[in-house]
């Protein structure tokens, strides 16, 4: 029901690097779990309203004032940058 | 040293001058020592930061100072909750070596009430599992019989309140997985309304499911933590209309009249006859205490578990997308290019059973399948929110088993989705987002161990004191919360 063609594409989305042999297991498990969903389809939800929301809050809102991190908690994201240059983040190049 | 139980008897013990705060923290400091090389509750210890907090509260206690009833009290932390400046690894390969740059909310509202924090407590990785076998760090074994899973996915706080490794615990639920890991280790595990407690500095992983709650020896303890960290927090919007009143004094209001529903869905063929006998005795107890039981029924609870298993992971694979070896974290060092940071860096550093639901949720998330799978359950989702909002039209709260069997042994869940049939009895209230408790209510045999039963209650919306109350009078009126496991 989930080919290994799915899961590669899947995977490419999730951006996963699976394994050949990764592939061949999740597209086993995955047809299993969504075998199981499947029964949901069962359930006559039509004229059903839903909301993201479990408790129907709307726009619980803050004033958009910017407080600028306090010298700790900078030198703590700045320690936790797997790659640095000073004070700011190194990546492998975007447009390459 | 026999030490108090309950977070009431330590206070006791503290004010009196019985134990001082620091011989207690390094009481408990000593059985973490002795028990966590086999029980593997523990991923980190605090001992610098507990020894100094437990030294201040000495002082004041010699000066003559009145002290909270959380002052003083070791506490262990599931390790997704961030404590500021500390290691906080989910249990995941990808945050092995995270330090947090802040501390959550309840980390502060417990330390402002002078709380000590032990250590943080081993879990599922990234919190997704029900046996805390998916640990990048190993599993941690159940202080009832330590070849058997201690459940999932805050199994390290679990097995440390039972194991007397720490007074009470925090943990948090997803699906279950305060209940869960409650129930096969014999101790309370709360879950709260939706919203009642702040999610900030809590790691991510089902943003509309997740909540933090307690674990203690007692309902009463569980009770009193949760005063502590409850109540609107403006980091985190969807605690805006959390409860503010305490749930501990109306614990001893008695339950006469009240009305408890039985659910006929909770009580499958597919049952252990022993976890059923002991739940239908409890029942009998709760009527014994005045209630008036009445047989009701959630239609759409089978549907529960699949919306579970499709709105879960999709939230999930949105939350899982800042593990990508960028900012923090693992990163994967031999990436010739950005691709490849984001997939080696995935791939090695988060374990199966998160890359299994980030694929989940991706798929169903997907052009083309969205409407079949996430519309459909969310539909669902309101129809088993519904059904317990017409349940309570008639009833104040509802029980259930907390699981279909005692705990498993450690491996025999191999099979992804016979793991995920653990959590049936627990999803509808993460769905619903109605407050959960699981309670002690006896013991099974099995293979000369002794194994512990939980009962589940449910309640209203922001109805948390009513399940905290029915669960602190079916205790009182039973001996269960007196057993310990011999360790």
């Amino acid at each position: 029901m989930i080919s290994k063609e799915d899961v590669s594409h899947i995977a490419k989305l999730a951006r996963l690097e699976l394994t050949e042999d990764e592939k061949e297991l999740f597209s086993q498990q995955l047809s299993s779990v969504l075998s199981y969903i499947e029964q949901l389809k069962e359930v006559d939800t039509t004229g059903i309203e839903y909301h993201y929301h479990v408790e129907g809050l709307e726009n619980v809102m803050d004033e958009d004032e910017v407080t600028p991190a306090d010298e700790d908690t900078r030198a703590a994201l700045l320690d936790a940058m797997p790659d640095r240059a000073g004070d700011f983040l190194k990546v492998k190049g975007v447009f390459n | 040293m026999e030490l108090p139980r309950t977070i009431q008897e330590t206070h006791a013990a503290l004010v009196k001058g019985d134990i001082s705060a620091t011989e207690l923290t390094g009481a408990y400091l000593q059985n973490i020592k002795e028990h966590n090389e086999v029980l593997h509750a523990f991923l980190s210890l605090h001992e610098e930061q507990a020894h100094t907090d437990a030294a201040n509260i000495d002082k004041r206690l010699k000066a003559g100072e009145k002290i909270g009833t959380l002052e003083g009290i070791p506490l262990a932390i599931k390790d997704n909750i961030l404590v500021n400046g500390t290691v906080t690894t989910a249990g995941s390969k990808i945050l092995e070596h995270y330090c947090a740059s802040y501390s959550a909310t309840v980390i502060e509202r417990l330390q402002e009430r002078g709380a000590i924090v032990l250590g943080k407590t081993n879990m599922d990785d990234a919190a997704m599992g029900s046996s805390t076998e998916s640990s990048y760090f190993g599993p941690t074994k159940n202080p009832w019989d330590i070849t058997r899973v201690p459940g999932g996915s805050s199994g390290g706080s679990a097995a440390a309140v039972a194991g007397g490794l720490c007074v009470a615990a925090l943990g948090s639920d997803t699906g279950g997985s305060i209940r869960q890991p409650a129930s096969f280790c014999g101790v309370v595990g709360f879950k709260p309304t939706y919203g009642n407690v702040s999610r900030y500095g809590l790691i991510a992983m089902a943003s509309s499911l997740d909540q933090i709650g307690t674990f203690g020896a007692t309902v009463a303890d569980a009770s009193i933590v949760f005063d502590a960290i409850k109540g609107a927090d403006k980091h985190d919007s969807s605690s805006a209309n959390a409860i503010s009143t305490d749930t501990y004094p109306q614990l001893s209001k008695a339950l006469k009249g009240m009305q408890i529903g039985v659910p006929k869905e909770y009580f499958t063929d597919g049952m252990d006859s022993d976890v059923e006998r002991s739940v239908r005795e409890a029942i009998d107890v709760l009527k014994g205490l005045g209630a008036i039981i009445v047989d009701i029924s959630l239609p759409h609870t089978k549907y529960g578990l699949s919306a579970y298993y499709i709105i879960q992971p999709a939230e999930v694979s949105a939350n899982i997308a800042r593990l990508d070896g960028i900012r923090y974290g693992y990163s994967a060092r031999d990436s010739q290019n950005l691709s490849e940071v984001y997939m080696k860096s995935r791939e090695e550093g988060l374990g199966e059973e998160v890359r299994r639901r980030v694929m989940l949720g991706t798929y169903t998330l997907s052009a083309g399948y969205a409407d079949a799978y996430y519309k459909q359950a969310q539909k669902v989702r309101m129809l088993v929110t519904q059904d317990f909002t017409t349940a309570f039209a008639d009833v104040d709260c509802i029980v259930t088993p907390t699981t279909p069997s005692p705990a498993f042994k450690l491996g025999e869940k191999s099979d992804p989705l016979s793991m995920y049939l653990q959590d049936i009895f627990t999803v509808s209230a993460n769905i619903a987002g109605i407050p959960g408790l699981s309670v002690p209510c006896g013991f099974v045999e099995r293979d000369g161990a002794l194994l512990p039963v939980g009962l589940q209650i449910l309640g209203r919306h922001f109805d948390d004191g009513t399940v905290l109350r029915v669960g602190h009078q079916y205790e009182q009126a039973t001996e269960w919360h007196n057993k310990r496991p011999s360790l």
